[in-house]
């Protein structure tokens, strides 16, 4: 498909075509005062040259040398060349959603070896082509759920991710979704006795996220257990795909939304990210987008299709699973191919090394007179402290070292304003988190 | 394939079989032709109120997801499970084996609105023409 603007002459063709005199008269509908006489400001236009120029130097205005403790959704993970160069193939990099789809053997292998790894990571039977993130991974799970159960209240751990609670909020608003939110305990999970409570035979969902947004891991199989016989689905998050490389994968969930950022997607100031939905077999036909799936030829070979895009919006319109009509193919090639090329050891490893490094900056950090662990449920790669004052205002002293610190929390929970999430990756370096602790230790001992 | 003479049509390809005030459901022999390969049913639960030509349930070919009209009012009695694993009997036996649900009629004066074999044959044919032209 080729993009070029029209010829003056095209343009006359067509206004006469239509009974046009002028573009002026074709517009003469939109009132004056909207219109607009003057050309666009827009710079340029720019040679090949001065392009490259006017982008190293904004290249050159970013910072550099900064350390990140930085998680709370989007992590730091090493990354291999390898995908790039993969993933940089024309064939898939400028490869369009493919509405004739079996025409794209080797993008539906893809997205079936993409499906596979997603399976065994979360422990369910089946997994779909990718959405656009987590969070609307999320809100898309708790649609499902609704769809399912023919319900419309929904149960949400307030330790869910604060953006992901957004987007269903925002969701919900005109859908006529019902959200009750369920609080924490002191230890930083989920509220079994609030959750208990609340379970009422309405009830088409119950959010949780593991780890959740504090770094706690909840007990996903108690949760479950407590779901169970309600008839509602339990719905489990995760914004961090390596922690399963150690933690036990919620099989017992009905449905896990989860951020496949962490597969070898750069954080890239905010995506584009890969959002999956994995559920039960039984729940296939309200699963939203699409699946590819494997079969055989006519004469026997190994070959792919896709299937359940006749539920998408391109062919049901306003009856569509789903109102988003696409997936991530490309991040979900990516995280195909990080994915392989760690293998299971490999995910394992990393898995231990985020978690023996979180360890030891919990170990460093609470050494500082001051500074405590906030919430004592296991955790990941990210956990709470508490800080002796706004946590805001010890990160500003913190940026002054070139570090950029722990996520300050008071602005999604106000009763947490002393405290901020620590994330620690294997990219982390003990040196990075000595950094931290000398740095912590200044700022807090400085007189206000 | 014959259209049984003692069933009755709807424009929407649904065919209706009454005995007393019960009546049986299906997709006509047309319709699963139109479609393709049929690979599910979505079939409504036992006691579910369905209304004259509102959607009560949908079939899904590997073309397409279509909704299925209710050709007459009243409250479902049984969905056909064997449709659960064996819904290409929609394509072999349409008339027969792959009925999809029973049904107690609320208002059988609606079944006047209905066409008779003849009559729906005539409209297929005529849908036929109109398809070719």
């Amino acid at each position: 498909m080729r993009y070029l603007p029209k010829s003056p002459m095209e343009r006359q063709e067509m206004l006469a075509a239509i009974g046009a005199s002028s573009i002026d008269e074709l517009f003469s509908a939109v009132p004056e005062r909207y219109r607009l006489r003057e050309a666009l400001k827009l710079p340029g236009p720019y040679s090949e040259a001065e392009i490259i120029q006017y982008f190293s130097e904004r290249a050159a205005e970013n910072s550099v040398g900064y350390t990140s403790f930085l998680g709370a959704g989007v992590y730091n993970h090493l990354r291999s060349v390898v995908t790039d160069a993969i993933i940089q193939r024309g064939e898939f990099l400028t490869s369009y959603t493919p509405y004739q789809a079996e025409i794209s053997q080797g993008t539906l292998q893809a997205i079936f070896e993409f499906q596979t790894l997603m399976c065994q990571l979360t422990g369910q039977e089946v997994a779909n082509a990718s959405m656009w993130d987590g969070s609307t991974a999320t809100t898309e799970a708790v649609l499902m759920a609704e769809r399912v159960t023919s319900r419309r209240h929904v149960l949400i751990a307030r330790s869910v991710h604060p953006e992901y609670r957004d987007v269903l909020k925002t969701y919900a608003r005109n859908s006529g979704l019902e959200l009750q939110e369920i609080p924490y305990r002191p230890d930083g999970t989920l509220d079994q006795a609030a959750l208990k409570s609340a379970i009422r035979d309405d009830v088409a969902a119950v959010v949780v996220q593991s780890p959740n947004f504090f770094g706690s891991i909840e007990p996903v199989s108690e949760l479950a257990a407590a779901v169970k016989g309600s008839g509602a689905l339990l719905v489990v998050s995760i914004t961090e795909g390596v922690s399963l490389g150690l933690v036990k994968p919620p099989a017992e969930a009905d449905i896990v939304a989860m951020e496949g950022q962490s597969f070898g997607l750069p954080p890239s100031y905010g995506g584009p990210f890969v959002g999956v939905i994995a559920t039960r077999d039984k729940f296939v036909r309200q699963m939203p987008g699409r699946l590819a799936g494997q079969t055989s030829d006519t004469e026997g070979r190994r070959g792919f299709v896709l299937t359940l895009a006749t539920r998408e919006q391109h062919i049901r319109r306003e009856k569509a699973t789903s109102n988003i009509c696409t997936n991530q193919a490309l991040c979900a090639l990516a995280a195909t191919v990080h994915l392989t090329l760690l293998g299971k050891d490999g995910l394992r490893e990393m898995a231990h090394q985020n978690l023996s490094k979180a360890r030891f900056a919990l170990d460093e950090l609470t050494k500082i007179p001051g500074v405590r662990r906030t919430f004592d449920a296991p955790f990941f790669n990210e956990f709470t402290i508490e800080l002796p004052r706004s946590a805001r205002m010890i990160n500003a002293d913190l940026l002054r070292d070139k570090i950029i610190g722990p996520l300050p929390l008071g602005s999604s929970y106000p009763e947490l304003t002393k405290h901020a999430l620590v994330c620690v990756t294997e990219t982390t370096t003990r040196a990075d988190m000595e950094r931290l602790s000398s740095a912590l230790r200044k700022a807090i001992a400085q007189p206000l | 394939m014959a259209y049984p003479a003692d069933y009755q049509y709807t424009k929407q390809h649904e065919w209706v079989s009454v005995k007393g005030d019960t009546a049986i459901f299906g997709i006509t022999d047309y319709a699963q032709h139109e479609l393709g390969d049929v690979v599910f049913a979505e079939l409504p639960k036992p006691g579910a109120k369905i209304t004259a030509g509102k959607s009560f349930g949908t079939v899904e070919s590997v073309k397409a997801v279509s909704e299925i009209y209710a050709p007459v009012s009243g409250e479902v009695l049984e969905a056909n499970a064997e449709l659960q694993a064996t819904p290409e009997k929609i394509n072999s036996d349409p008339h027969g084996s792959a009925w999809l649900i029973k049904v107690r009629l609320s208002d059988p004066a609606e079944l006047k609105t209905l066409m008779d074999a003849k009559a729906y044959e005539a409209f297929i044919a005529e849908a036929g023409k109109e398809a070719s032209a």
